[in-house]
């Protein structure tokens, strides 16, 4: 019985690593080969970090990389303001005009992106708009406001409502509530609308092949233009693997602040425990 | 005018009016226009006469089920694996399964192709397979994470009292596990489902557009310029999304289908 | 010590209304400086707006607050110098107790004079100093006994811990006034008790006012000064605790306040009221045969051998309080509450007396239901507090009847044709039914107010439209509870309100 259930997790294990393999097979394969100067895909030609030279020597690839952190960062931004001013005055509107916004939340969220995109592309076409980085700008807010506001409120549905009233009645001003006890009870939301905001950014690619200015190129757009009919550009190879580390880091950096964050549960945890005993 | 808090919403919902809203009701008022700007029915009776139109919708179709499918026969297990304390207690393998989201979707993607076509699966022969295992590739992590979400959720004691009463582990699981995962099999079926009708990317480059999935044709018609026939099917893509949306509502109560719990 | 008799908040003709219902009806109250006053109701009752009214939390739909003599109705909150103690405490989770503790005082702007350049003195504002913040919040810190907490995270504390601090983040600010609404109704029992002696003990210390909301009445007698019993919005007694147990204005405050045995009584002579079977003396003038209530406290009734007192009864029922007996005793329907330090076995038949001065008689709030607003539709049904109910029409003219068309015949042979005209329409509380089935009765309401009257309960149940049922039933029935109304054909009296001879065809 015992050996049987050594061997089930054994089993369990060999599954879980097999399937994890072969997600990252491709990925793994674009960083083996960036190691190498063969241009062509499985051809090793021994260890260089030529690639890595060329992907820093490609500046409309280099532009491209600036592109995408660029609206990233600024949609993401925009979107977390509006998101949360959003979310913040809808939690203190009335019940039917909630009820209209929130429905109004869904629709981007469960729109397909095509259909986004193309309705966008419609009105700005409807109001003889140019594409330029505003209407770029307005595709991405599009794409991801709605999952900040999505993250804010549940912290002001969980937050005690007496809390802002409190406020009021120590002296502060409505301002200073919102301020001082409103937003650092909602902030956890807001960031993690922020981060979410930026990888649905950093990874979009219909809205903005849609929406762009033609001489503006993300790393989307730019990669994709050139696979339709080539195979990945060597120097991508590169890319990858520093995105890959990038993105390692980042759950690297999760896993500690969730193991932090359990921690200091833990000592609060403790703190009442010798606090019931005195 | 005197603050009052539910007045910081203004903005926000003055964008998503102009610019989430209104941009949907163009499409339908494209939709059902003529070129010259006439209203007209040209558009519906286009798409429903030519059996092409309606071909490469239901192929849309027969790739998505099948594209679900296959995406939970590989992911349930996962996300019980996952979600057993016995298999895995640590949260970094469940990021591990998530992270490929995390990588260019476009890299992703044309990466996929190259390592194909490196071990001799053609993408222009086997079109139909490379293009499966492009969208399973895609779209698997989208589908464990809410299986994860809703088994870690699942009372355990529901199992034992189900073993407990004389089910075996094969009775146990269809009729105590599955149903109770229900919701987080909805939800995950409905990440896959809808966006692998309107994606056109995958198909573009895993089959040297041999395969045309929904998603492409509605491009297509709109970077041929015919506006009018692009918002007719992106307004069909409408109502397959609504329909689908108040289906999953039937079944479950998750309103954002699990994508913002990522973080 | 505050100077005695002066004013500092007064309330005039105070209205508070939520989505057109009623929720605080025009409130008036002066609260005395240095005083502890309590808001005591069931909930619901509008003692928390009132407060929240008094904070500038809400905004009254009509009349003043005045503080000092100032109005500050329509003021904010923040510029309102009254601190408020919520009832879960309302902490910020963010902030350690130091922090919490100083929200206020880092806001404040205190004024102070200087000397400019040319020498002329003059007043300006300026911050409280980090070392005036740290005396004030150690200071506040001794006062509700944590000293020492200041780097504490809230969340570690515990619920009196954090009660404290709520006291102490209030009482730092010096407010002129501290409002308190039920500020320990999160609390366990002994906790509770603890800190009522406590805030008591704060008062004194102190010697600002306090406002405090609770539906404890016991709470309420240990600590106030004095007690507003509001129920249904609406004040129904003002008076020091002693006033409030021993002369409650009516049947709701008595039964609020304390154990009480309530009946219905007759006033039979001068200074003569007759309940439970027999006639008592008493010190309270009424008008002859008017049908009153009486209230005698369970205290105050003395068992004697049979025979040597007023009434004969037999103990049906004891509980063992600690230091005395409760005893249910039955005096013919009717039973009666005693309390009494001396044991007697259940059955025995005993007497009982009272004597007149504690024997309290209050007006009859209610005796009958009546409709001043019914009317007759085009079935031959009455219409009113939001129902139709079956009714005989035939009563409004003597020996008149109905034809097959539904007009009303009289005697004489007149026809009148009833439909829309206007009458009152009166049901006697026994004549009102009510049910749990929400089908079976024309419309339904909610048991907002429930007093038991020596042999069976007083009932008011009100319709979402906020018409009442006053009604008497030897049922017990829940407070809250949703129930539908029924009234017997034959129970609804009619009368005239308009002149019949318009309506005749």
């Amino acid at each position: 019985m015992v050996k049987n259930e050594k061997l089930k997790v054994v089993l369990a294990r060999v599954v879980l690593f097999f399937v994890l393999f072969l997600m990252y097979l491709p990925i793994l394969v674009l960083i083996v080969f960036s190691f190498t100067k063969s241009t062509e895909l499985g051809t090793w030609t021994g260890f260089s970090l030529q690639l890595y030279k060329d992907l820093f020597e490609n500046k409309s690839l280099m532009r491209a990389i600036g592109n995408t952190l660029l609206i990233a960062l600024v949609s993401a931004l925009v979107s977390t303001i509006l998101g949360t001013l959003g979310a913040v005055g809808t939690f203190y509107t009335k019940k039917r005009a909630k009820k209209s916004i929130e429905t109004m939340t869904q629709l981007p969220v469960v729109n397909a992106e095509i259909v986004m995109a193309l309705s966008l592309a419609v009105l700005f076409k409807a109001v003889n708009a140019s594409y330029t980085f505003l209407t770029l700008l307005v595709g991405h807010v599009v794409l991801t406001v709605a999952f900040v506001y999505l993250n804010v409120k549940p912290r002001l549905v969980k937050m005690d409502s007496s809390i802002y009233e409190a406020a009021l009645d120590l002296g502060a001003t409505p301002r200073v509530a919102l301020f001082k006890i409103i937003l650092p009870e909602i902030l956890p939301g807001i960031f993690s609308g922020f981060l979410i905001s930026i990888t649905l950014s950093l990874d979009d690619f219909v809205i903005t092949q849609y929406l762009k200015e033609p001489s503006f190129e993300t790393i989307s757009t730019y990669i994709q233009k050139i696979v339709v009919k080539h195979p990945i550009p060597a120097e991508v190879r590169a890319l990858t693997t520093l995105l890959f580390l990038v993105v390692l880091g980042m759950v690297i950096a999760i896993t500690i602040y969730n193991n932090k964050k359990a921690n200091k549960q833990l000592s609060a945890m403790n703190a009442k425990m010798r606090g019931v005993i005195k | 005018m005197k603050f009052k808090r539910k007045y910081l919403s203004i903005p926000y919902v003055l964008f998503m009016v102009l610019f989430v809203v209104v941009p949907i009701l163009f499409i339908v008022y494209y939709a059902f226009t003529n070129k010259g700007g006439q209203f007209s029915f040209t558009n519906f009776v286009k798409f429903f006469s030519d059996s092409t139109n309606v071909n490469v919708l239901l192929i849309s179709f027969v790739y998505a089920i099948l594209n679900t499918i296959i995406c939970l026969l590989i992911g349930y297990p996962i996300a019980m694996i996952l979600a057993n304390k016995k298999y895995n207690k640590s949260y970094v393998v469940v990021l591990l399964f998530i992270m490929p989201m995390w990588i260019n979707f476009i890299i992703r993607t044309s990466a996929t192709r190259d390592v194909l076509n490196w071990i001799g699966l053609s993408t222009g022969a086997n079109s139909g397979i490379t293009t499966m295992i492009g969208l399973v590739y895609n779209y698997l992590p989208f589908v464990i994470l809410p299986l994860y979400s809703t088994m870690l959720k699942m009372d355990k004691s529901q199992i034992e009292a189900s073993h407990d009463l004389g089910a075996n582990s094969f009775q146990t699981f269809f009729k105590v596990i599955i149903p109770m995962t229900m919701p987080g099999i909805v939800s995950a079926a409905t990440m896959v489902f809808m966006p692998t009708l309107s994606s056109y990317v995958i198909s573009d480059i895993l089959s040297e557009y041999n395969v045309v999935l929904f998603g492409s044709y509605i491009d297509l018609y709109f970077n041929q310029s015919d506006w009018n026939f692009g918002s007719f099917m992106a307004l069909i893509m409408l109502m397959l999304i609504g329909i689908s949306v108040f289906l999953t509502r039937k079944f479950s109560k998750d309103e954002t289908g699990g994508r913002t719990s990522l973080w | 010590m505050a100077k005695e008799n002066e004013t500092i908040l007064q309330l005039i003709n105070v209205n508070k209304e939520f989505d057109g219902s009623v929720v605080v009806d025009n409130f008036n109250l002066d609260v005395k400086k240095g005083e502890f006053v309590t808001f005591l109701g069931p909930s619901g009752c509008g003692k928390t707006t009132t407060l929240r009214m008094i904070a500038g939390l809400e905004m009254p739909t009509s009349g003043q607050i005045l503080l000092n003599g100032k109005d500050i109705a329509q003021l904010p909150p923040h510029k309102r110098p009254l601190n408020t103690v919520f009832q879960r405490y309302a902490l910020f989770p963010h902030l350690d107790v130091y922090d919490n503790i100083a929200f206020g005082l880092k806001l404040k702007r205190i004024p102070y004079e200087y000397t400019d350049k040319n020498g002329n003195k003059k007043e300006k504002l300026r911050k409280y100093t980090r070392e005036e913040i740290d005396a004030k919040i150690s200071k506040a810190l001794k006062i509700v006994d944590l000293e020492g907490f200041e780097m504490r995270d809230v969340a570690t504390l515990s619920g009196g811990q954090q009660q404290r601090v709520a006291i102490a983040r209030a009482i730092v600010n010096e407010p002129e006034i501290l409002l308190l609404d039920e500020p320990l109704g999160a609390l366990d029992l002994k906790m509770r008790k603890e800190m009522q002696l406590e805030l008591k003990e704060m008062h004194k210390k102190l010697g600002i006012t306090f406002i405090y909301v609770t539906h404890d009445q016991e709470e309420a007698l240990t600590m106030s000064d004095r007690i507003v019993v509001i129920e249904d919005g609406i004040i129904q007694q003002i008076g020091t605790p002693m006033d409030i147990y021993n002369e409650p204005s009516n049947a709701f405050v008595a039964d609020f306040i304390g154990e009480s045995n309530i009946y219905v009584g007759t006033m039979i002579d001068k200074l003569k009221v007759h309940f439970l079977g027999a006639n008592w003396d008493c010190i309270d003038d009424f008008p002859l045969n008017e049908k009153v209530d009486v209230v005698v406290r369970p205290e105050d009734i003395i068992i004697k051998k049979p025979n040597e007192g007023k009434v004969k009864a037999k103990i049906v029922n004891k509980i063992f309080k600690g230091i005395h007996f409760q005893f249910t005793a039955m005096v013919g329907n009717n039973e009666v509450l005693i309390q009494s330090t001396v044991d007697h076995p259940v059955g025995e038949e005993i007497s009982l007396s009272i004597d007149p001065d504690l024997i309290q008689i209050m007006h009859r709030e209610y005796t009958t239901n009546i409709y001043n607003d019914a009317y007759i539709d085009k079935n031959n049904n009455v219409v009113f507090a939001g129902a139709t109910w079956e009714v005989d029409v035939c009563q409004l003219v003597e020996g008149s009847s109905l034809d097959e068309k539904g007009y009303l015949i009289t005697k004489e042979g007149k026809k009148y044709d009833l439909s829309d005209l206007d009458v009152i329409a009166t049901v006697e509380m026994k004549d009102i039914d009510i049910s749990d089935n929400l089908e079976e009765g024309n419309i339904t309401g909610k048991i907002i107010q429930m007093v038991w009257i020596g042999d069976h309960y007083q009932l008011v149940v009100r319709t979402e439209d906020e018409e009442d049922f006053v009604l008497e039933t030897e049922y017990t029935w829940n407070e809250l509870d949703t129930v539908s109304v029924i009234i017997k054909k034959e129970n609804i009296k009619l009368k005239l309100k308009a002149d019949l001879a318009d309506y005749e065809i």
